[in-house]
């Protein structure tokens, strides 16, 4: 219990931007909401679409929602110009207000629709013009329903927000997100903690609000908004300032990805940079945040660029396709792709060895010949990727089923006997420590998958900067990479990715 | 007013229709100042209708409404409810507002300033205690709701009261009491009354004219004295031989 502890106490500068982030995206929720649910309230019409179209945003994920707003964002640039921000906080705020939308705009328009008629015709009777009859009688007699509306969003709202870890906006899904992959329970544990604390205060305190609305008290009012605001201003108190020459340093969500995030914080701090992270991004979000500058540096995969952003389709030998990289982000992103850091993680096909050794298994062409009677995993975009389909079809594969795990989880599926066959990462720690085998491609059909660094466009010039990076180019082994891997994925005597980050840097003689 | 001759209120062949429906039938009236005047009629004769079109909470589809001499779509709405009093059966205290706030809700809403005298006074007309002012709506029952729906209207010292079946809530004994304080009240603060009600006896009672409407058309315009003589046509004579009857009736009954 003592490693949640301490994982809450680390959770500070999450929190703040978490409430940031739920507070900002409620405000705003309620600010579109109330307007429409007075219109509504006066058009049938303006009524139905409002309504059906909160619906329609309800029905979509979250996660896709966030998701969503990073290429809608993307295009909008056409329109705002290349200052328009696609990640981290203002497509994490408008998914999130879009989301907290309904329960606001459903009880409003259903309190307007519910009020007494018999009030409605004395307001008018008495003389109340529109806005006097709005101020004096629909607002007050609708508030205990909209602010319940405001309560459910707000509980919504900061759930949601966990997941904005993965347009890369700090929240406290980053310890979620980050523990999941690394398997660190006490992390994920803290953040899953802190989060639904959260929205039991902002429940409570927004509850408190409703009830004294409802029964007409106003300390109750007072109390709970005086409570939520003082909440609000805490956390913009405690917000760490981030100066311009701070170094953003970009992570997907892989262990191997936080350590070598860590790796190159840890050099650029002892260059006197100051740095920070941004752990858990997309793997699509990530190329796109460094080439727009939003983070300073990502490491990235030559076979990922190949065929996410340079649209190829063909393989090539791996120092072509390395060459042609660099040189296609040079001439239209302005990245700088500094070099490989030396080892490859790429796609590989690994069973366990007893289960290789009795079916006679070495290769993919012997694969393929066992495929009809086997399970083959792979991680959730795997299949959909074009490396899957090129192997598929090189080799003919066709496997009795196919099932998608989380890239932690195809392990253990591995050992539980849910498949038989996974799509591995040759850098994976775990293929030593399983005892599995890495199945031979005699054909090359899997592309190469060299780690590469990439740095922003903004810093193409700053000597500093690159060449604190530059020793790490080339000198990182698959040996050592797996070692590091294994240490933060291991389940018994776990290091953080930090601690990993060091031993890594010793190991290699880095420093 | 400027011409003393000039009626209270005026309606011109004033038509009210919803698409194929006509509510009100090219009705032309007046009304004199200090008049008690019921409108009665079955449901859907166009009585209420016709009141409304008065602070237009419905607005006529031809014809002129003039109150004091003025065109009262000239005037916008909300200035000229405040200049009259309206009490209706739905009665419509505000649920959030003591009863002292309610009554004062029209003087707020001009601009004036609360007077907790001028709440006490009002509160006296009606026959409710001072100990009234700080309860809430739901603390009363429906014949003391209505007393203060009645202090509400009353408040901006309008020159014209109109009640749209304002009793139609309540129990006899109440209805009775109420119908008496309101009829008093129109006589001490020299009123002009158009009341809507579907009871012919209530408007016998009180009202000293009584209109009777039929299909949106005025058929009937008589003082009760004369529609209990027999005046005003087979419409108003089937509804005095309700309360008639029942008096007969009642009249048998008795040892």
């Amino acid at each position: 219990m003592s490693d949640v502890w301490i994982a809450l106490l680390g959770l500070g500068d999450k929190l703040a931007e978490h409430v940031i982030l739920s507070a900002a995206a409620l405000a705003l929720g309620t600010i579109i909401a109330l307007p429409l649910a007075i219109w509504a309230g006066r058009s049938a019409m303006v009524s139905r679409l409002s309504l059906s179209f909160a619906s329609l945003v309800q029905t979509i994920p979250a996660l896709a929602l966030l998701a969503l707003f990073f290429p809608m964002l993307l295009s909008l640039r056409a329109v705002f110009g290349d200052g328009l921000p696609t990640l981290g906080f203002l497509p994490a705020l408008l998914a999130l207000s879009l989301y907290a939308l309904l329960p606001i705009l459903r009880n409003a328009v259903t309190a307007r629709a519910n009020l007494d008629p018999g009030v409605l015709d004395a307001a008018d009777g008495v003389g109340m013009t529109g806005w006097q009859k709005l101020r004096l009688v629909e607002a007050p007699l609708s508030a205990p329903f909209v602010m319940a509306g405001i309560r459910t969003a707000a509980v919504w709202t900061i759930g949601a927000a966990t997941l904005s870890t993965t347009i890369g906006q700090p929240s406290l899904g980053d310890p979620i997100f980050a523990g999941l992959q690394t398997q660190n329970w006490a992390l994920v544990l803290a953040g899953c903690i802190m989060s639904a604390s959260l929205a039991v205060l902002a429940d409570s305190l927004l509850g408190l609000v409703e009830k004294g609305l409802r029964d007409r008290r106003k300390w109750m009012v007072w109390t709970g908004s005086a409570l939520a605001v003082l909440g609000l201003v805490v956390a913009f108190a405690s917000q760490q300032s981030e100066d311009d020459d701070t170094i953003i340093i970009g992570a997907k969500n892989f262990s191997e990805q936080y350590i070598l995030a860590r790796l190159i914080g840890q050099r650029l701090e002892h260059a006197g940079f100051s740095v920070r992270y941004r752990d858990g991004l997309g793997s699509a979000v990530v190329h796109e945040a460094v080439t727009s500058g939003a983070i300073d540096i990502s490491v990235d995969y030559s076979g990922t660029l190949w065929t996410n952003q340079l649209k190829r389709e063909d393989n090539v030998p791996a120092e072509e396709m390395l060459t042609e990289i660099k040189r296609w982000e040079r001439e239209t992103t302005g990245t700088v792709m500094l070099g490989v850091l030396g080892f490859e993680n790429a796609y590989a096909f690994a069973m366990k060895q007893d289960r290789a050794k009795r079916l006679g298994l070495q290769s993919l062409d012997d694969l393929a010949r066992a495929a009809p009677q086997l399970t083959i995993g792979g991680d959730i975009e795997f299949f959909e990727r074009p490396e899957w389909t090129a192997v598929r079809d090189a080799y003919g594969f066709n496997f009795a089923r196919q099932r998608t795990f989380t890239s932690t989880f195809m392990y253990d599926a591995l050992t539980g006997g849910e498949a038989d066959v996974i799509s591995a990462y040759t850098s994976d720690g775990r293929i030593a420590a399983d005892k599995l085998v890495v199945l031979d491609d005699p054909k090359n059909a899997l592309p190469a998958y060299d780690a590469l660094l990439l740095i922003a466009p903004q810093h193409a010039e700053n000597a500093r900067l690159l060449s604190a990076l530059q020793p790490l180019v080339g000198e990182i082994t698959v040996g050592a990479m797996r070692e590091a891997n294994f240490a933060v994925d291991r389940l018994d005597g776990k290091q953080t990715p930090q601690q990993a980050a060091e031993a890594l840097a010793a190991k290699l003689g880095l420093d | 007013m400027n011409d003393p001759a000039a009626p209270l209120l005026r309606f011109d062949v004033v038509t009210k229709s919803y698409d194929a429906v006509t509510a009100v039938s090219e009705v032309t009236l007046d009304v004199a100042e200090g008049s008690f005047v019921a409108l009665v009629g079955a449901s859907g004769s166009g009585k209420s209708t016709l009141l409304k079109m008065v602070n237009r909470l419905v607005e006529p589809s031809s014809g002129l409404v003039e109150l004091e001499g003025e065109d009262v779509l000239a005037l916008a709405p909300h200035a000229l409810r405040r200049r009259i009093g309206y009490v209706f059966q739905g009665i419509g205290l505000f649920p959030h507002m003591t009863v002292a706030e309610n009554i004062a809700i029209g003087p707020r809403l001009a601009g004036g300033h609360d007077n907790a005298g001028r709440v006490s006074d009002l509160l006296d007309l009606v026959e409710l205690d001072e100990s009234f002012a700080p309860r809430l709506p739901h603390e009363l029952s429906g014949g003391q709701k209505q007393r203060v729906g009645v202090a509400r209207a009353l408040a901006a010292e309008p020159h014209l009261m109109l009640m749209d079946e304002p009793f139609g809530a309540l129990d006899p004994v109440t209805r009775d009491a109420l119908g008496h304080a309101v009829r008093a009240l129109h006589d001490r603060l020299k009123l002009t009354t158009v009341m809507v009600t579907h009871d012919m006896a209530e408007a016998l009672l009180l009202a000293d004219r009584v209109l009777v409407m039929d299909e949106g058309r005025l058929v009937a315009d008589e003082v009760p004295k004369s529609l209990l003589g027999g005046a005003g046509g087979d419409v108003a004579q089937a509804l005095v031989a309700v309360p008639r009857d029942q008096a007969k009736a009642l009249a048998g009954l008795t040892p």
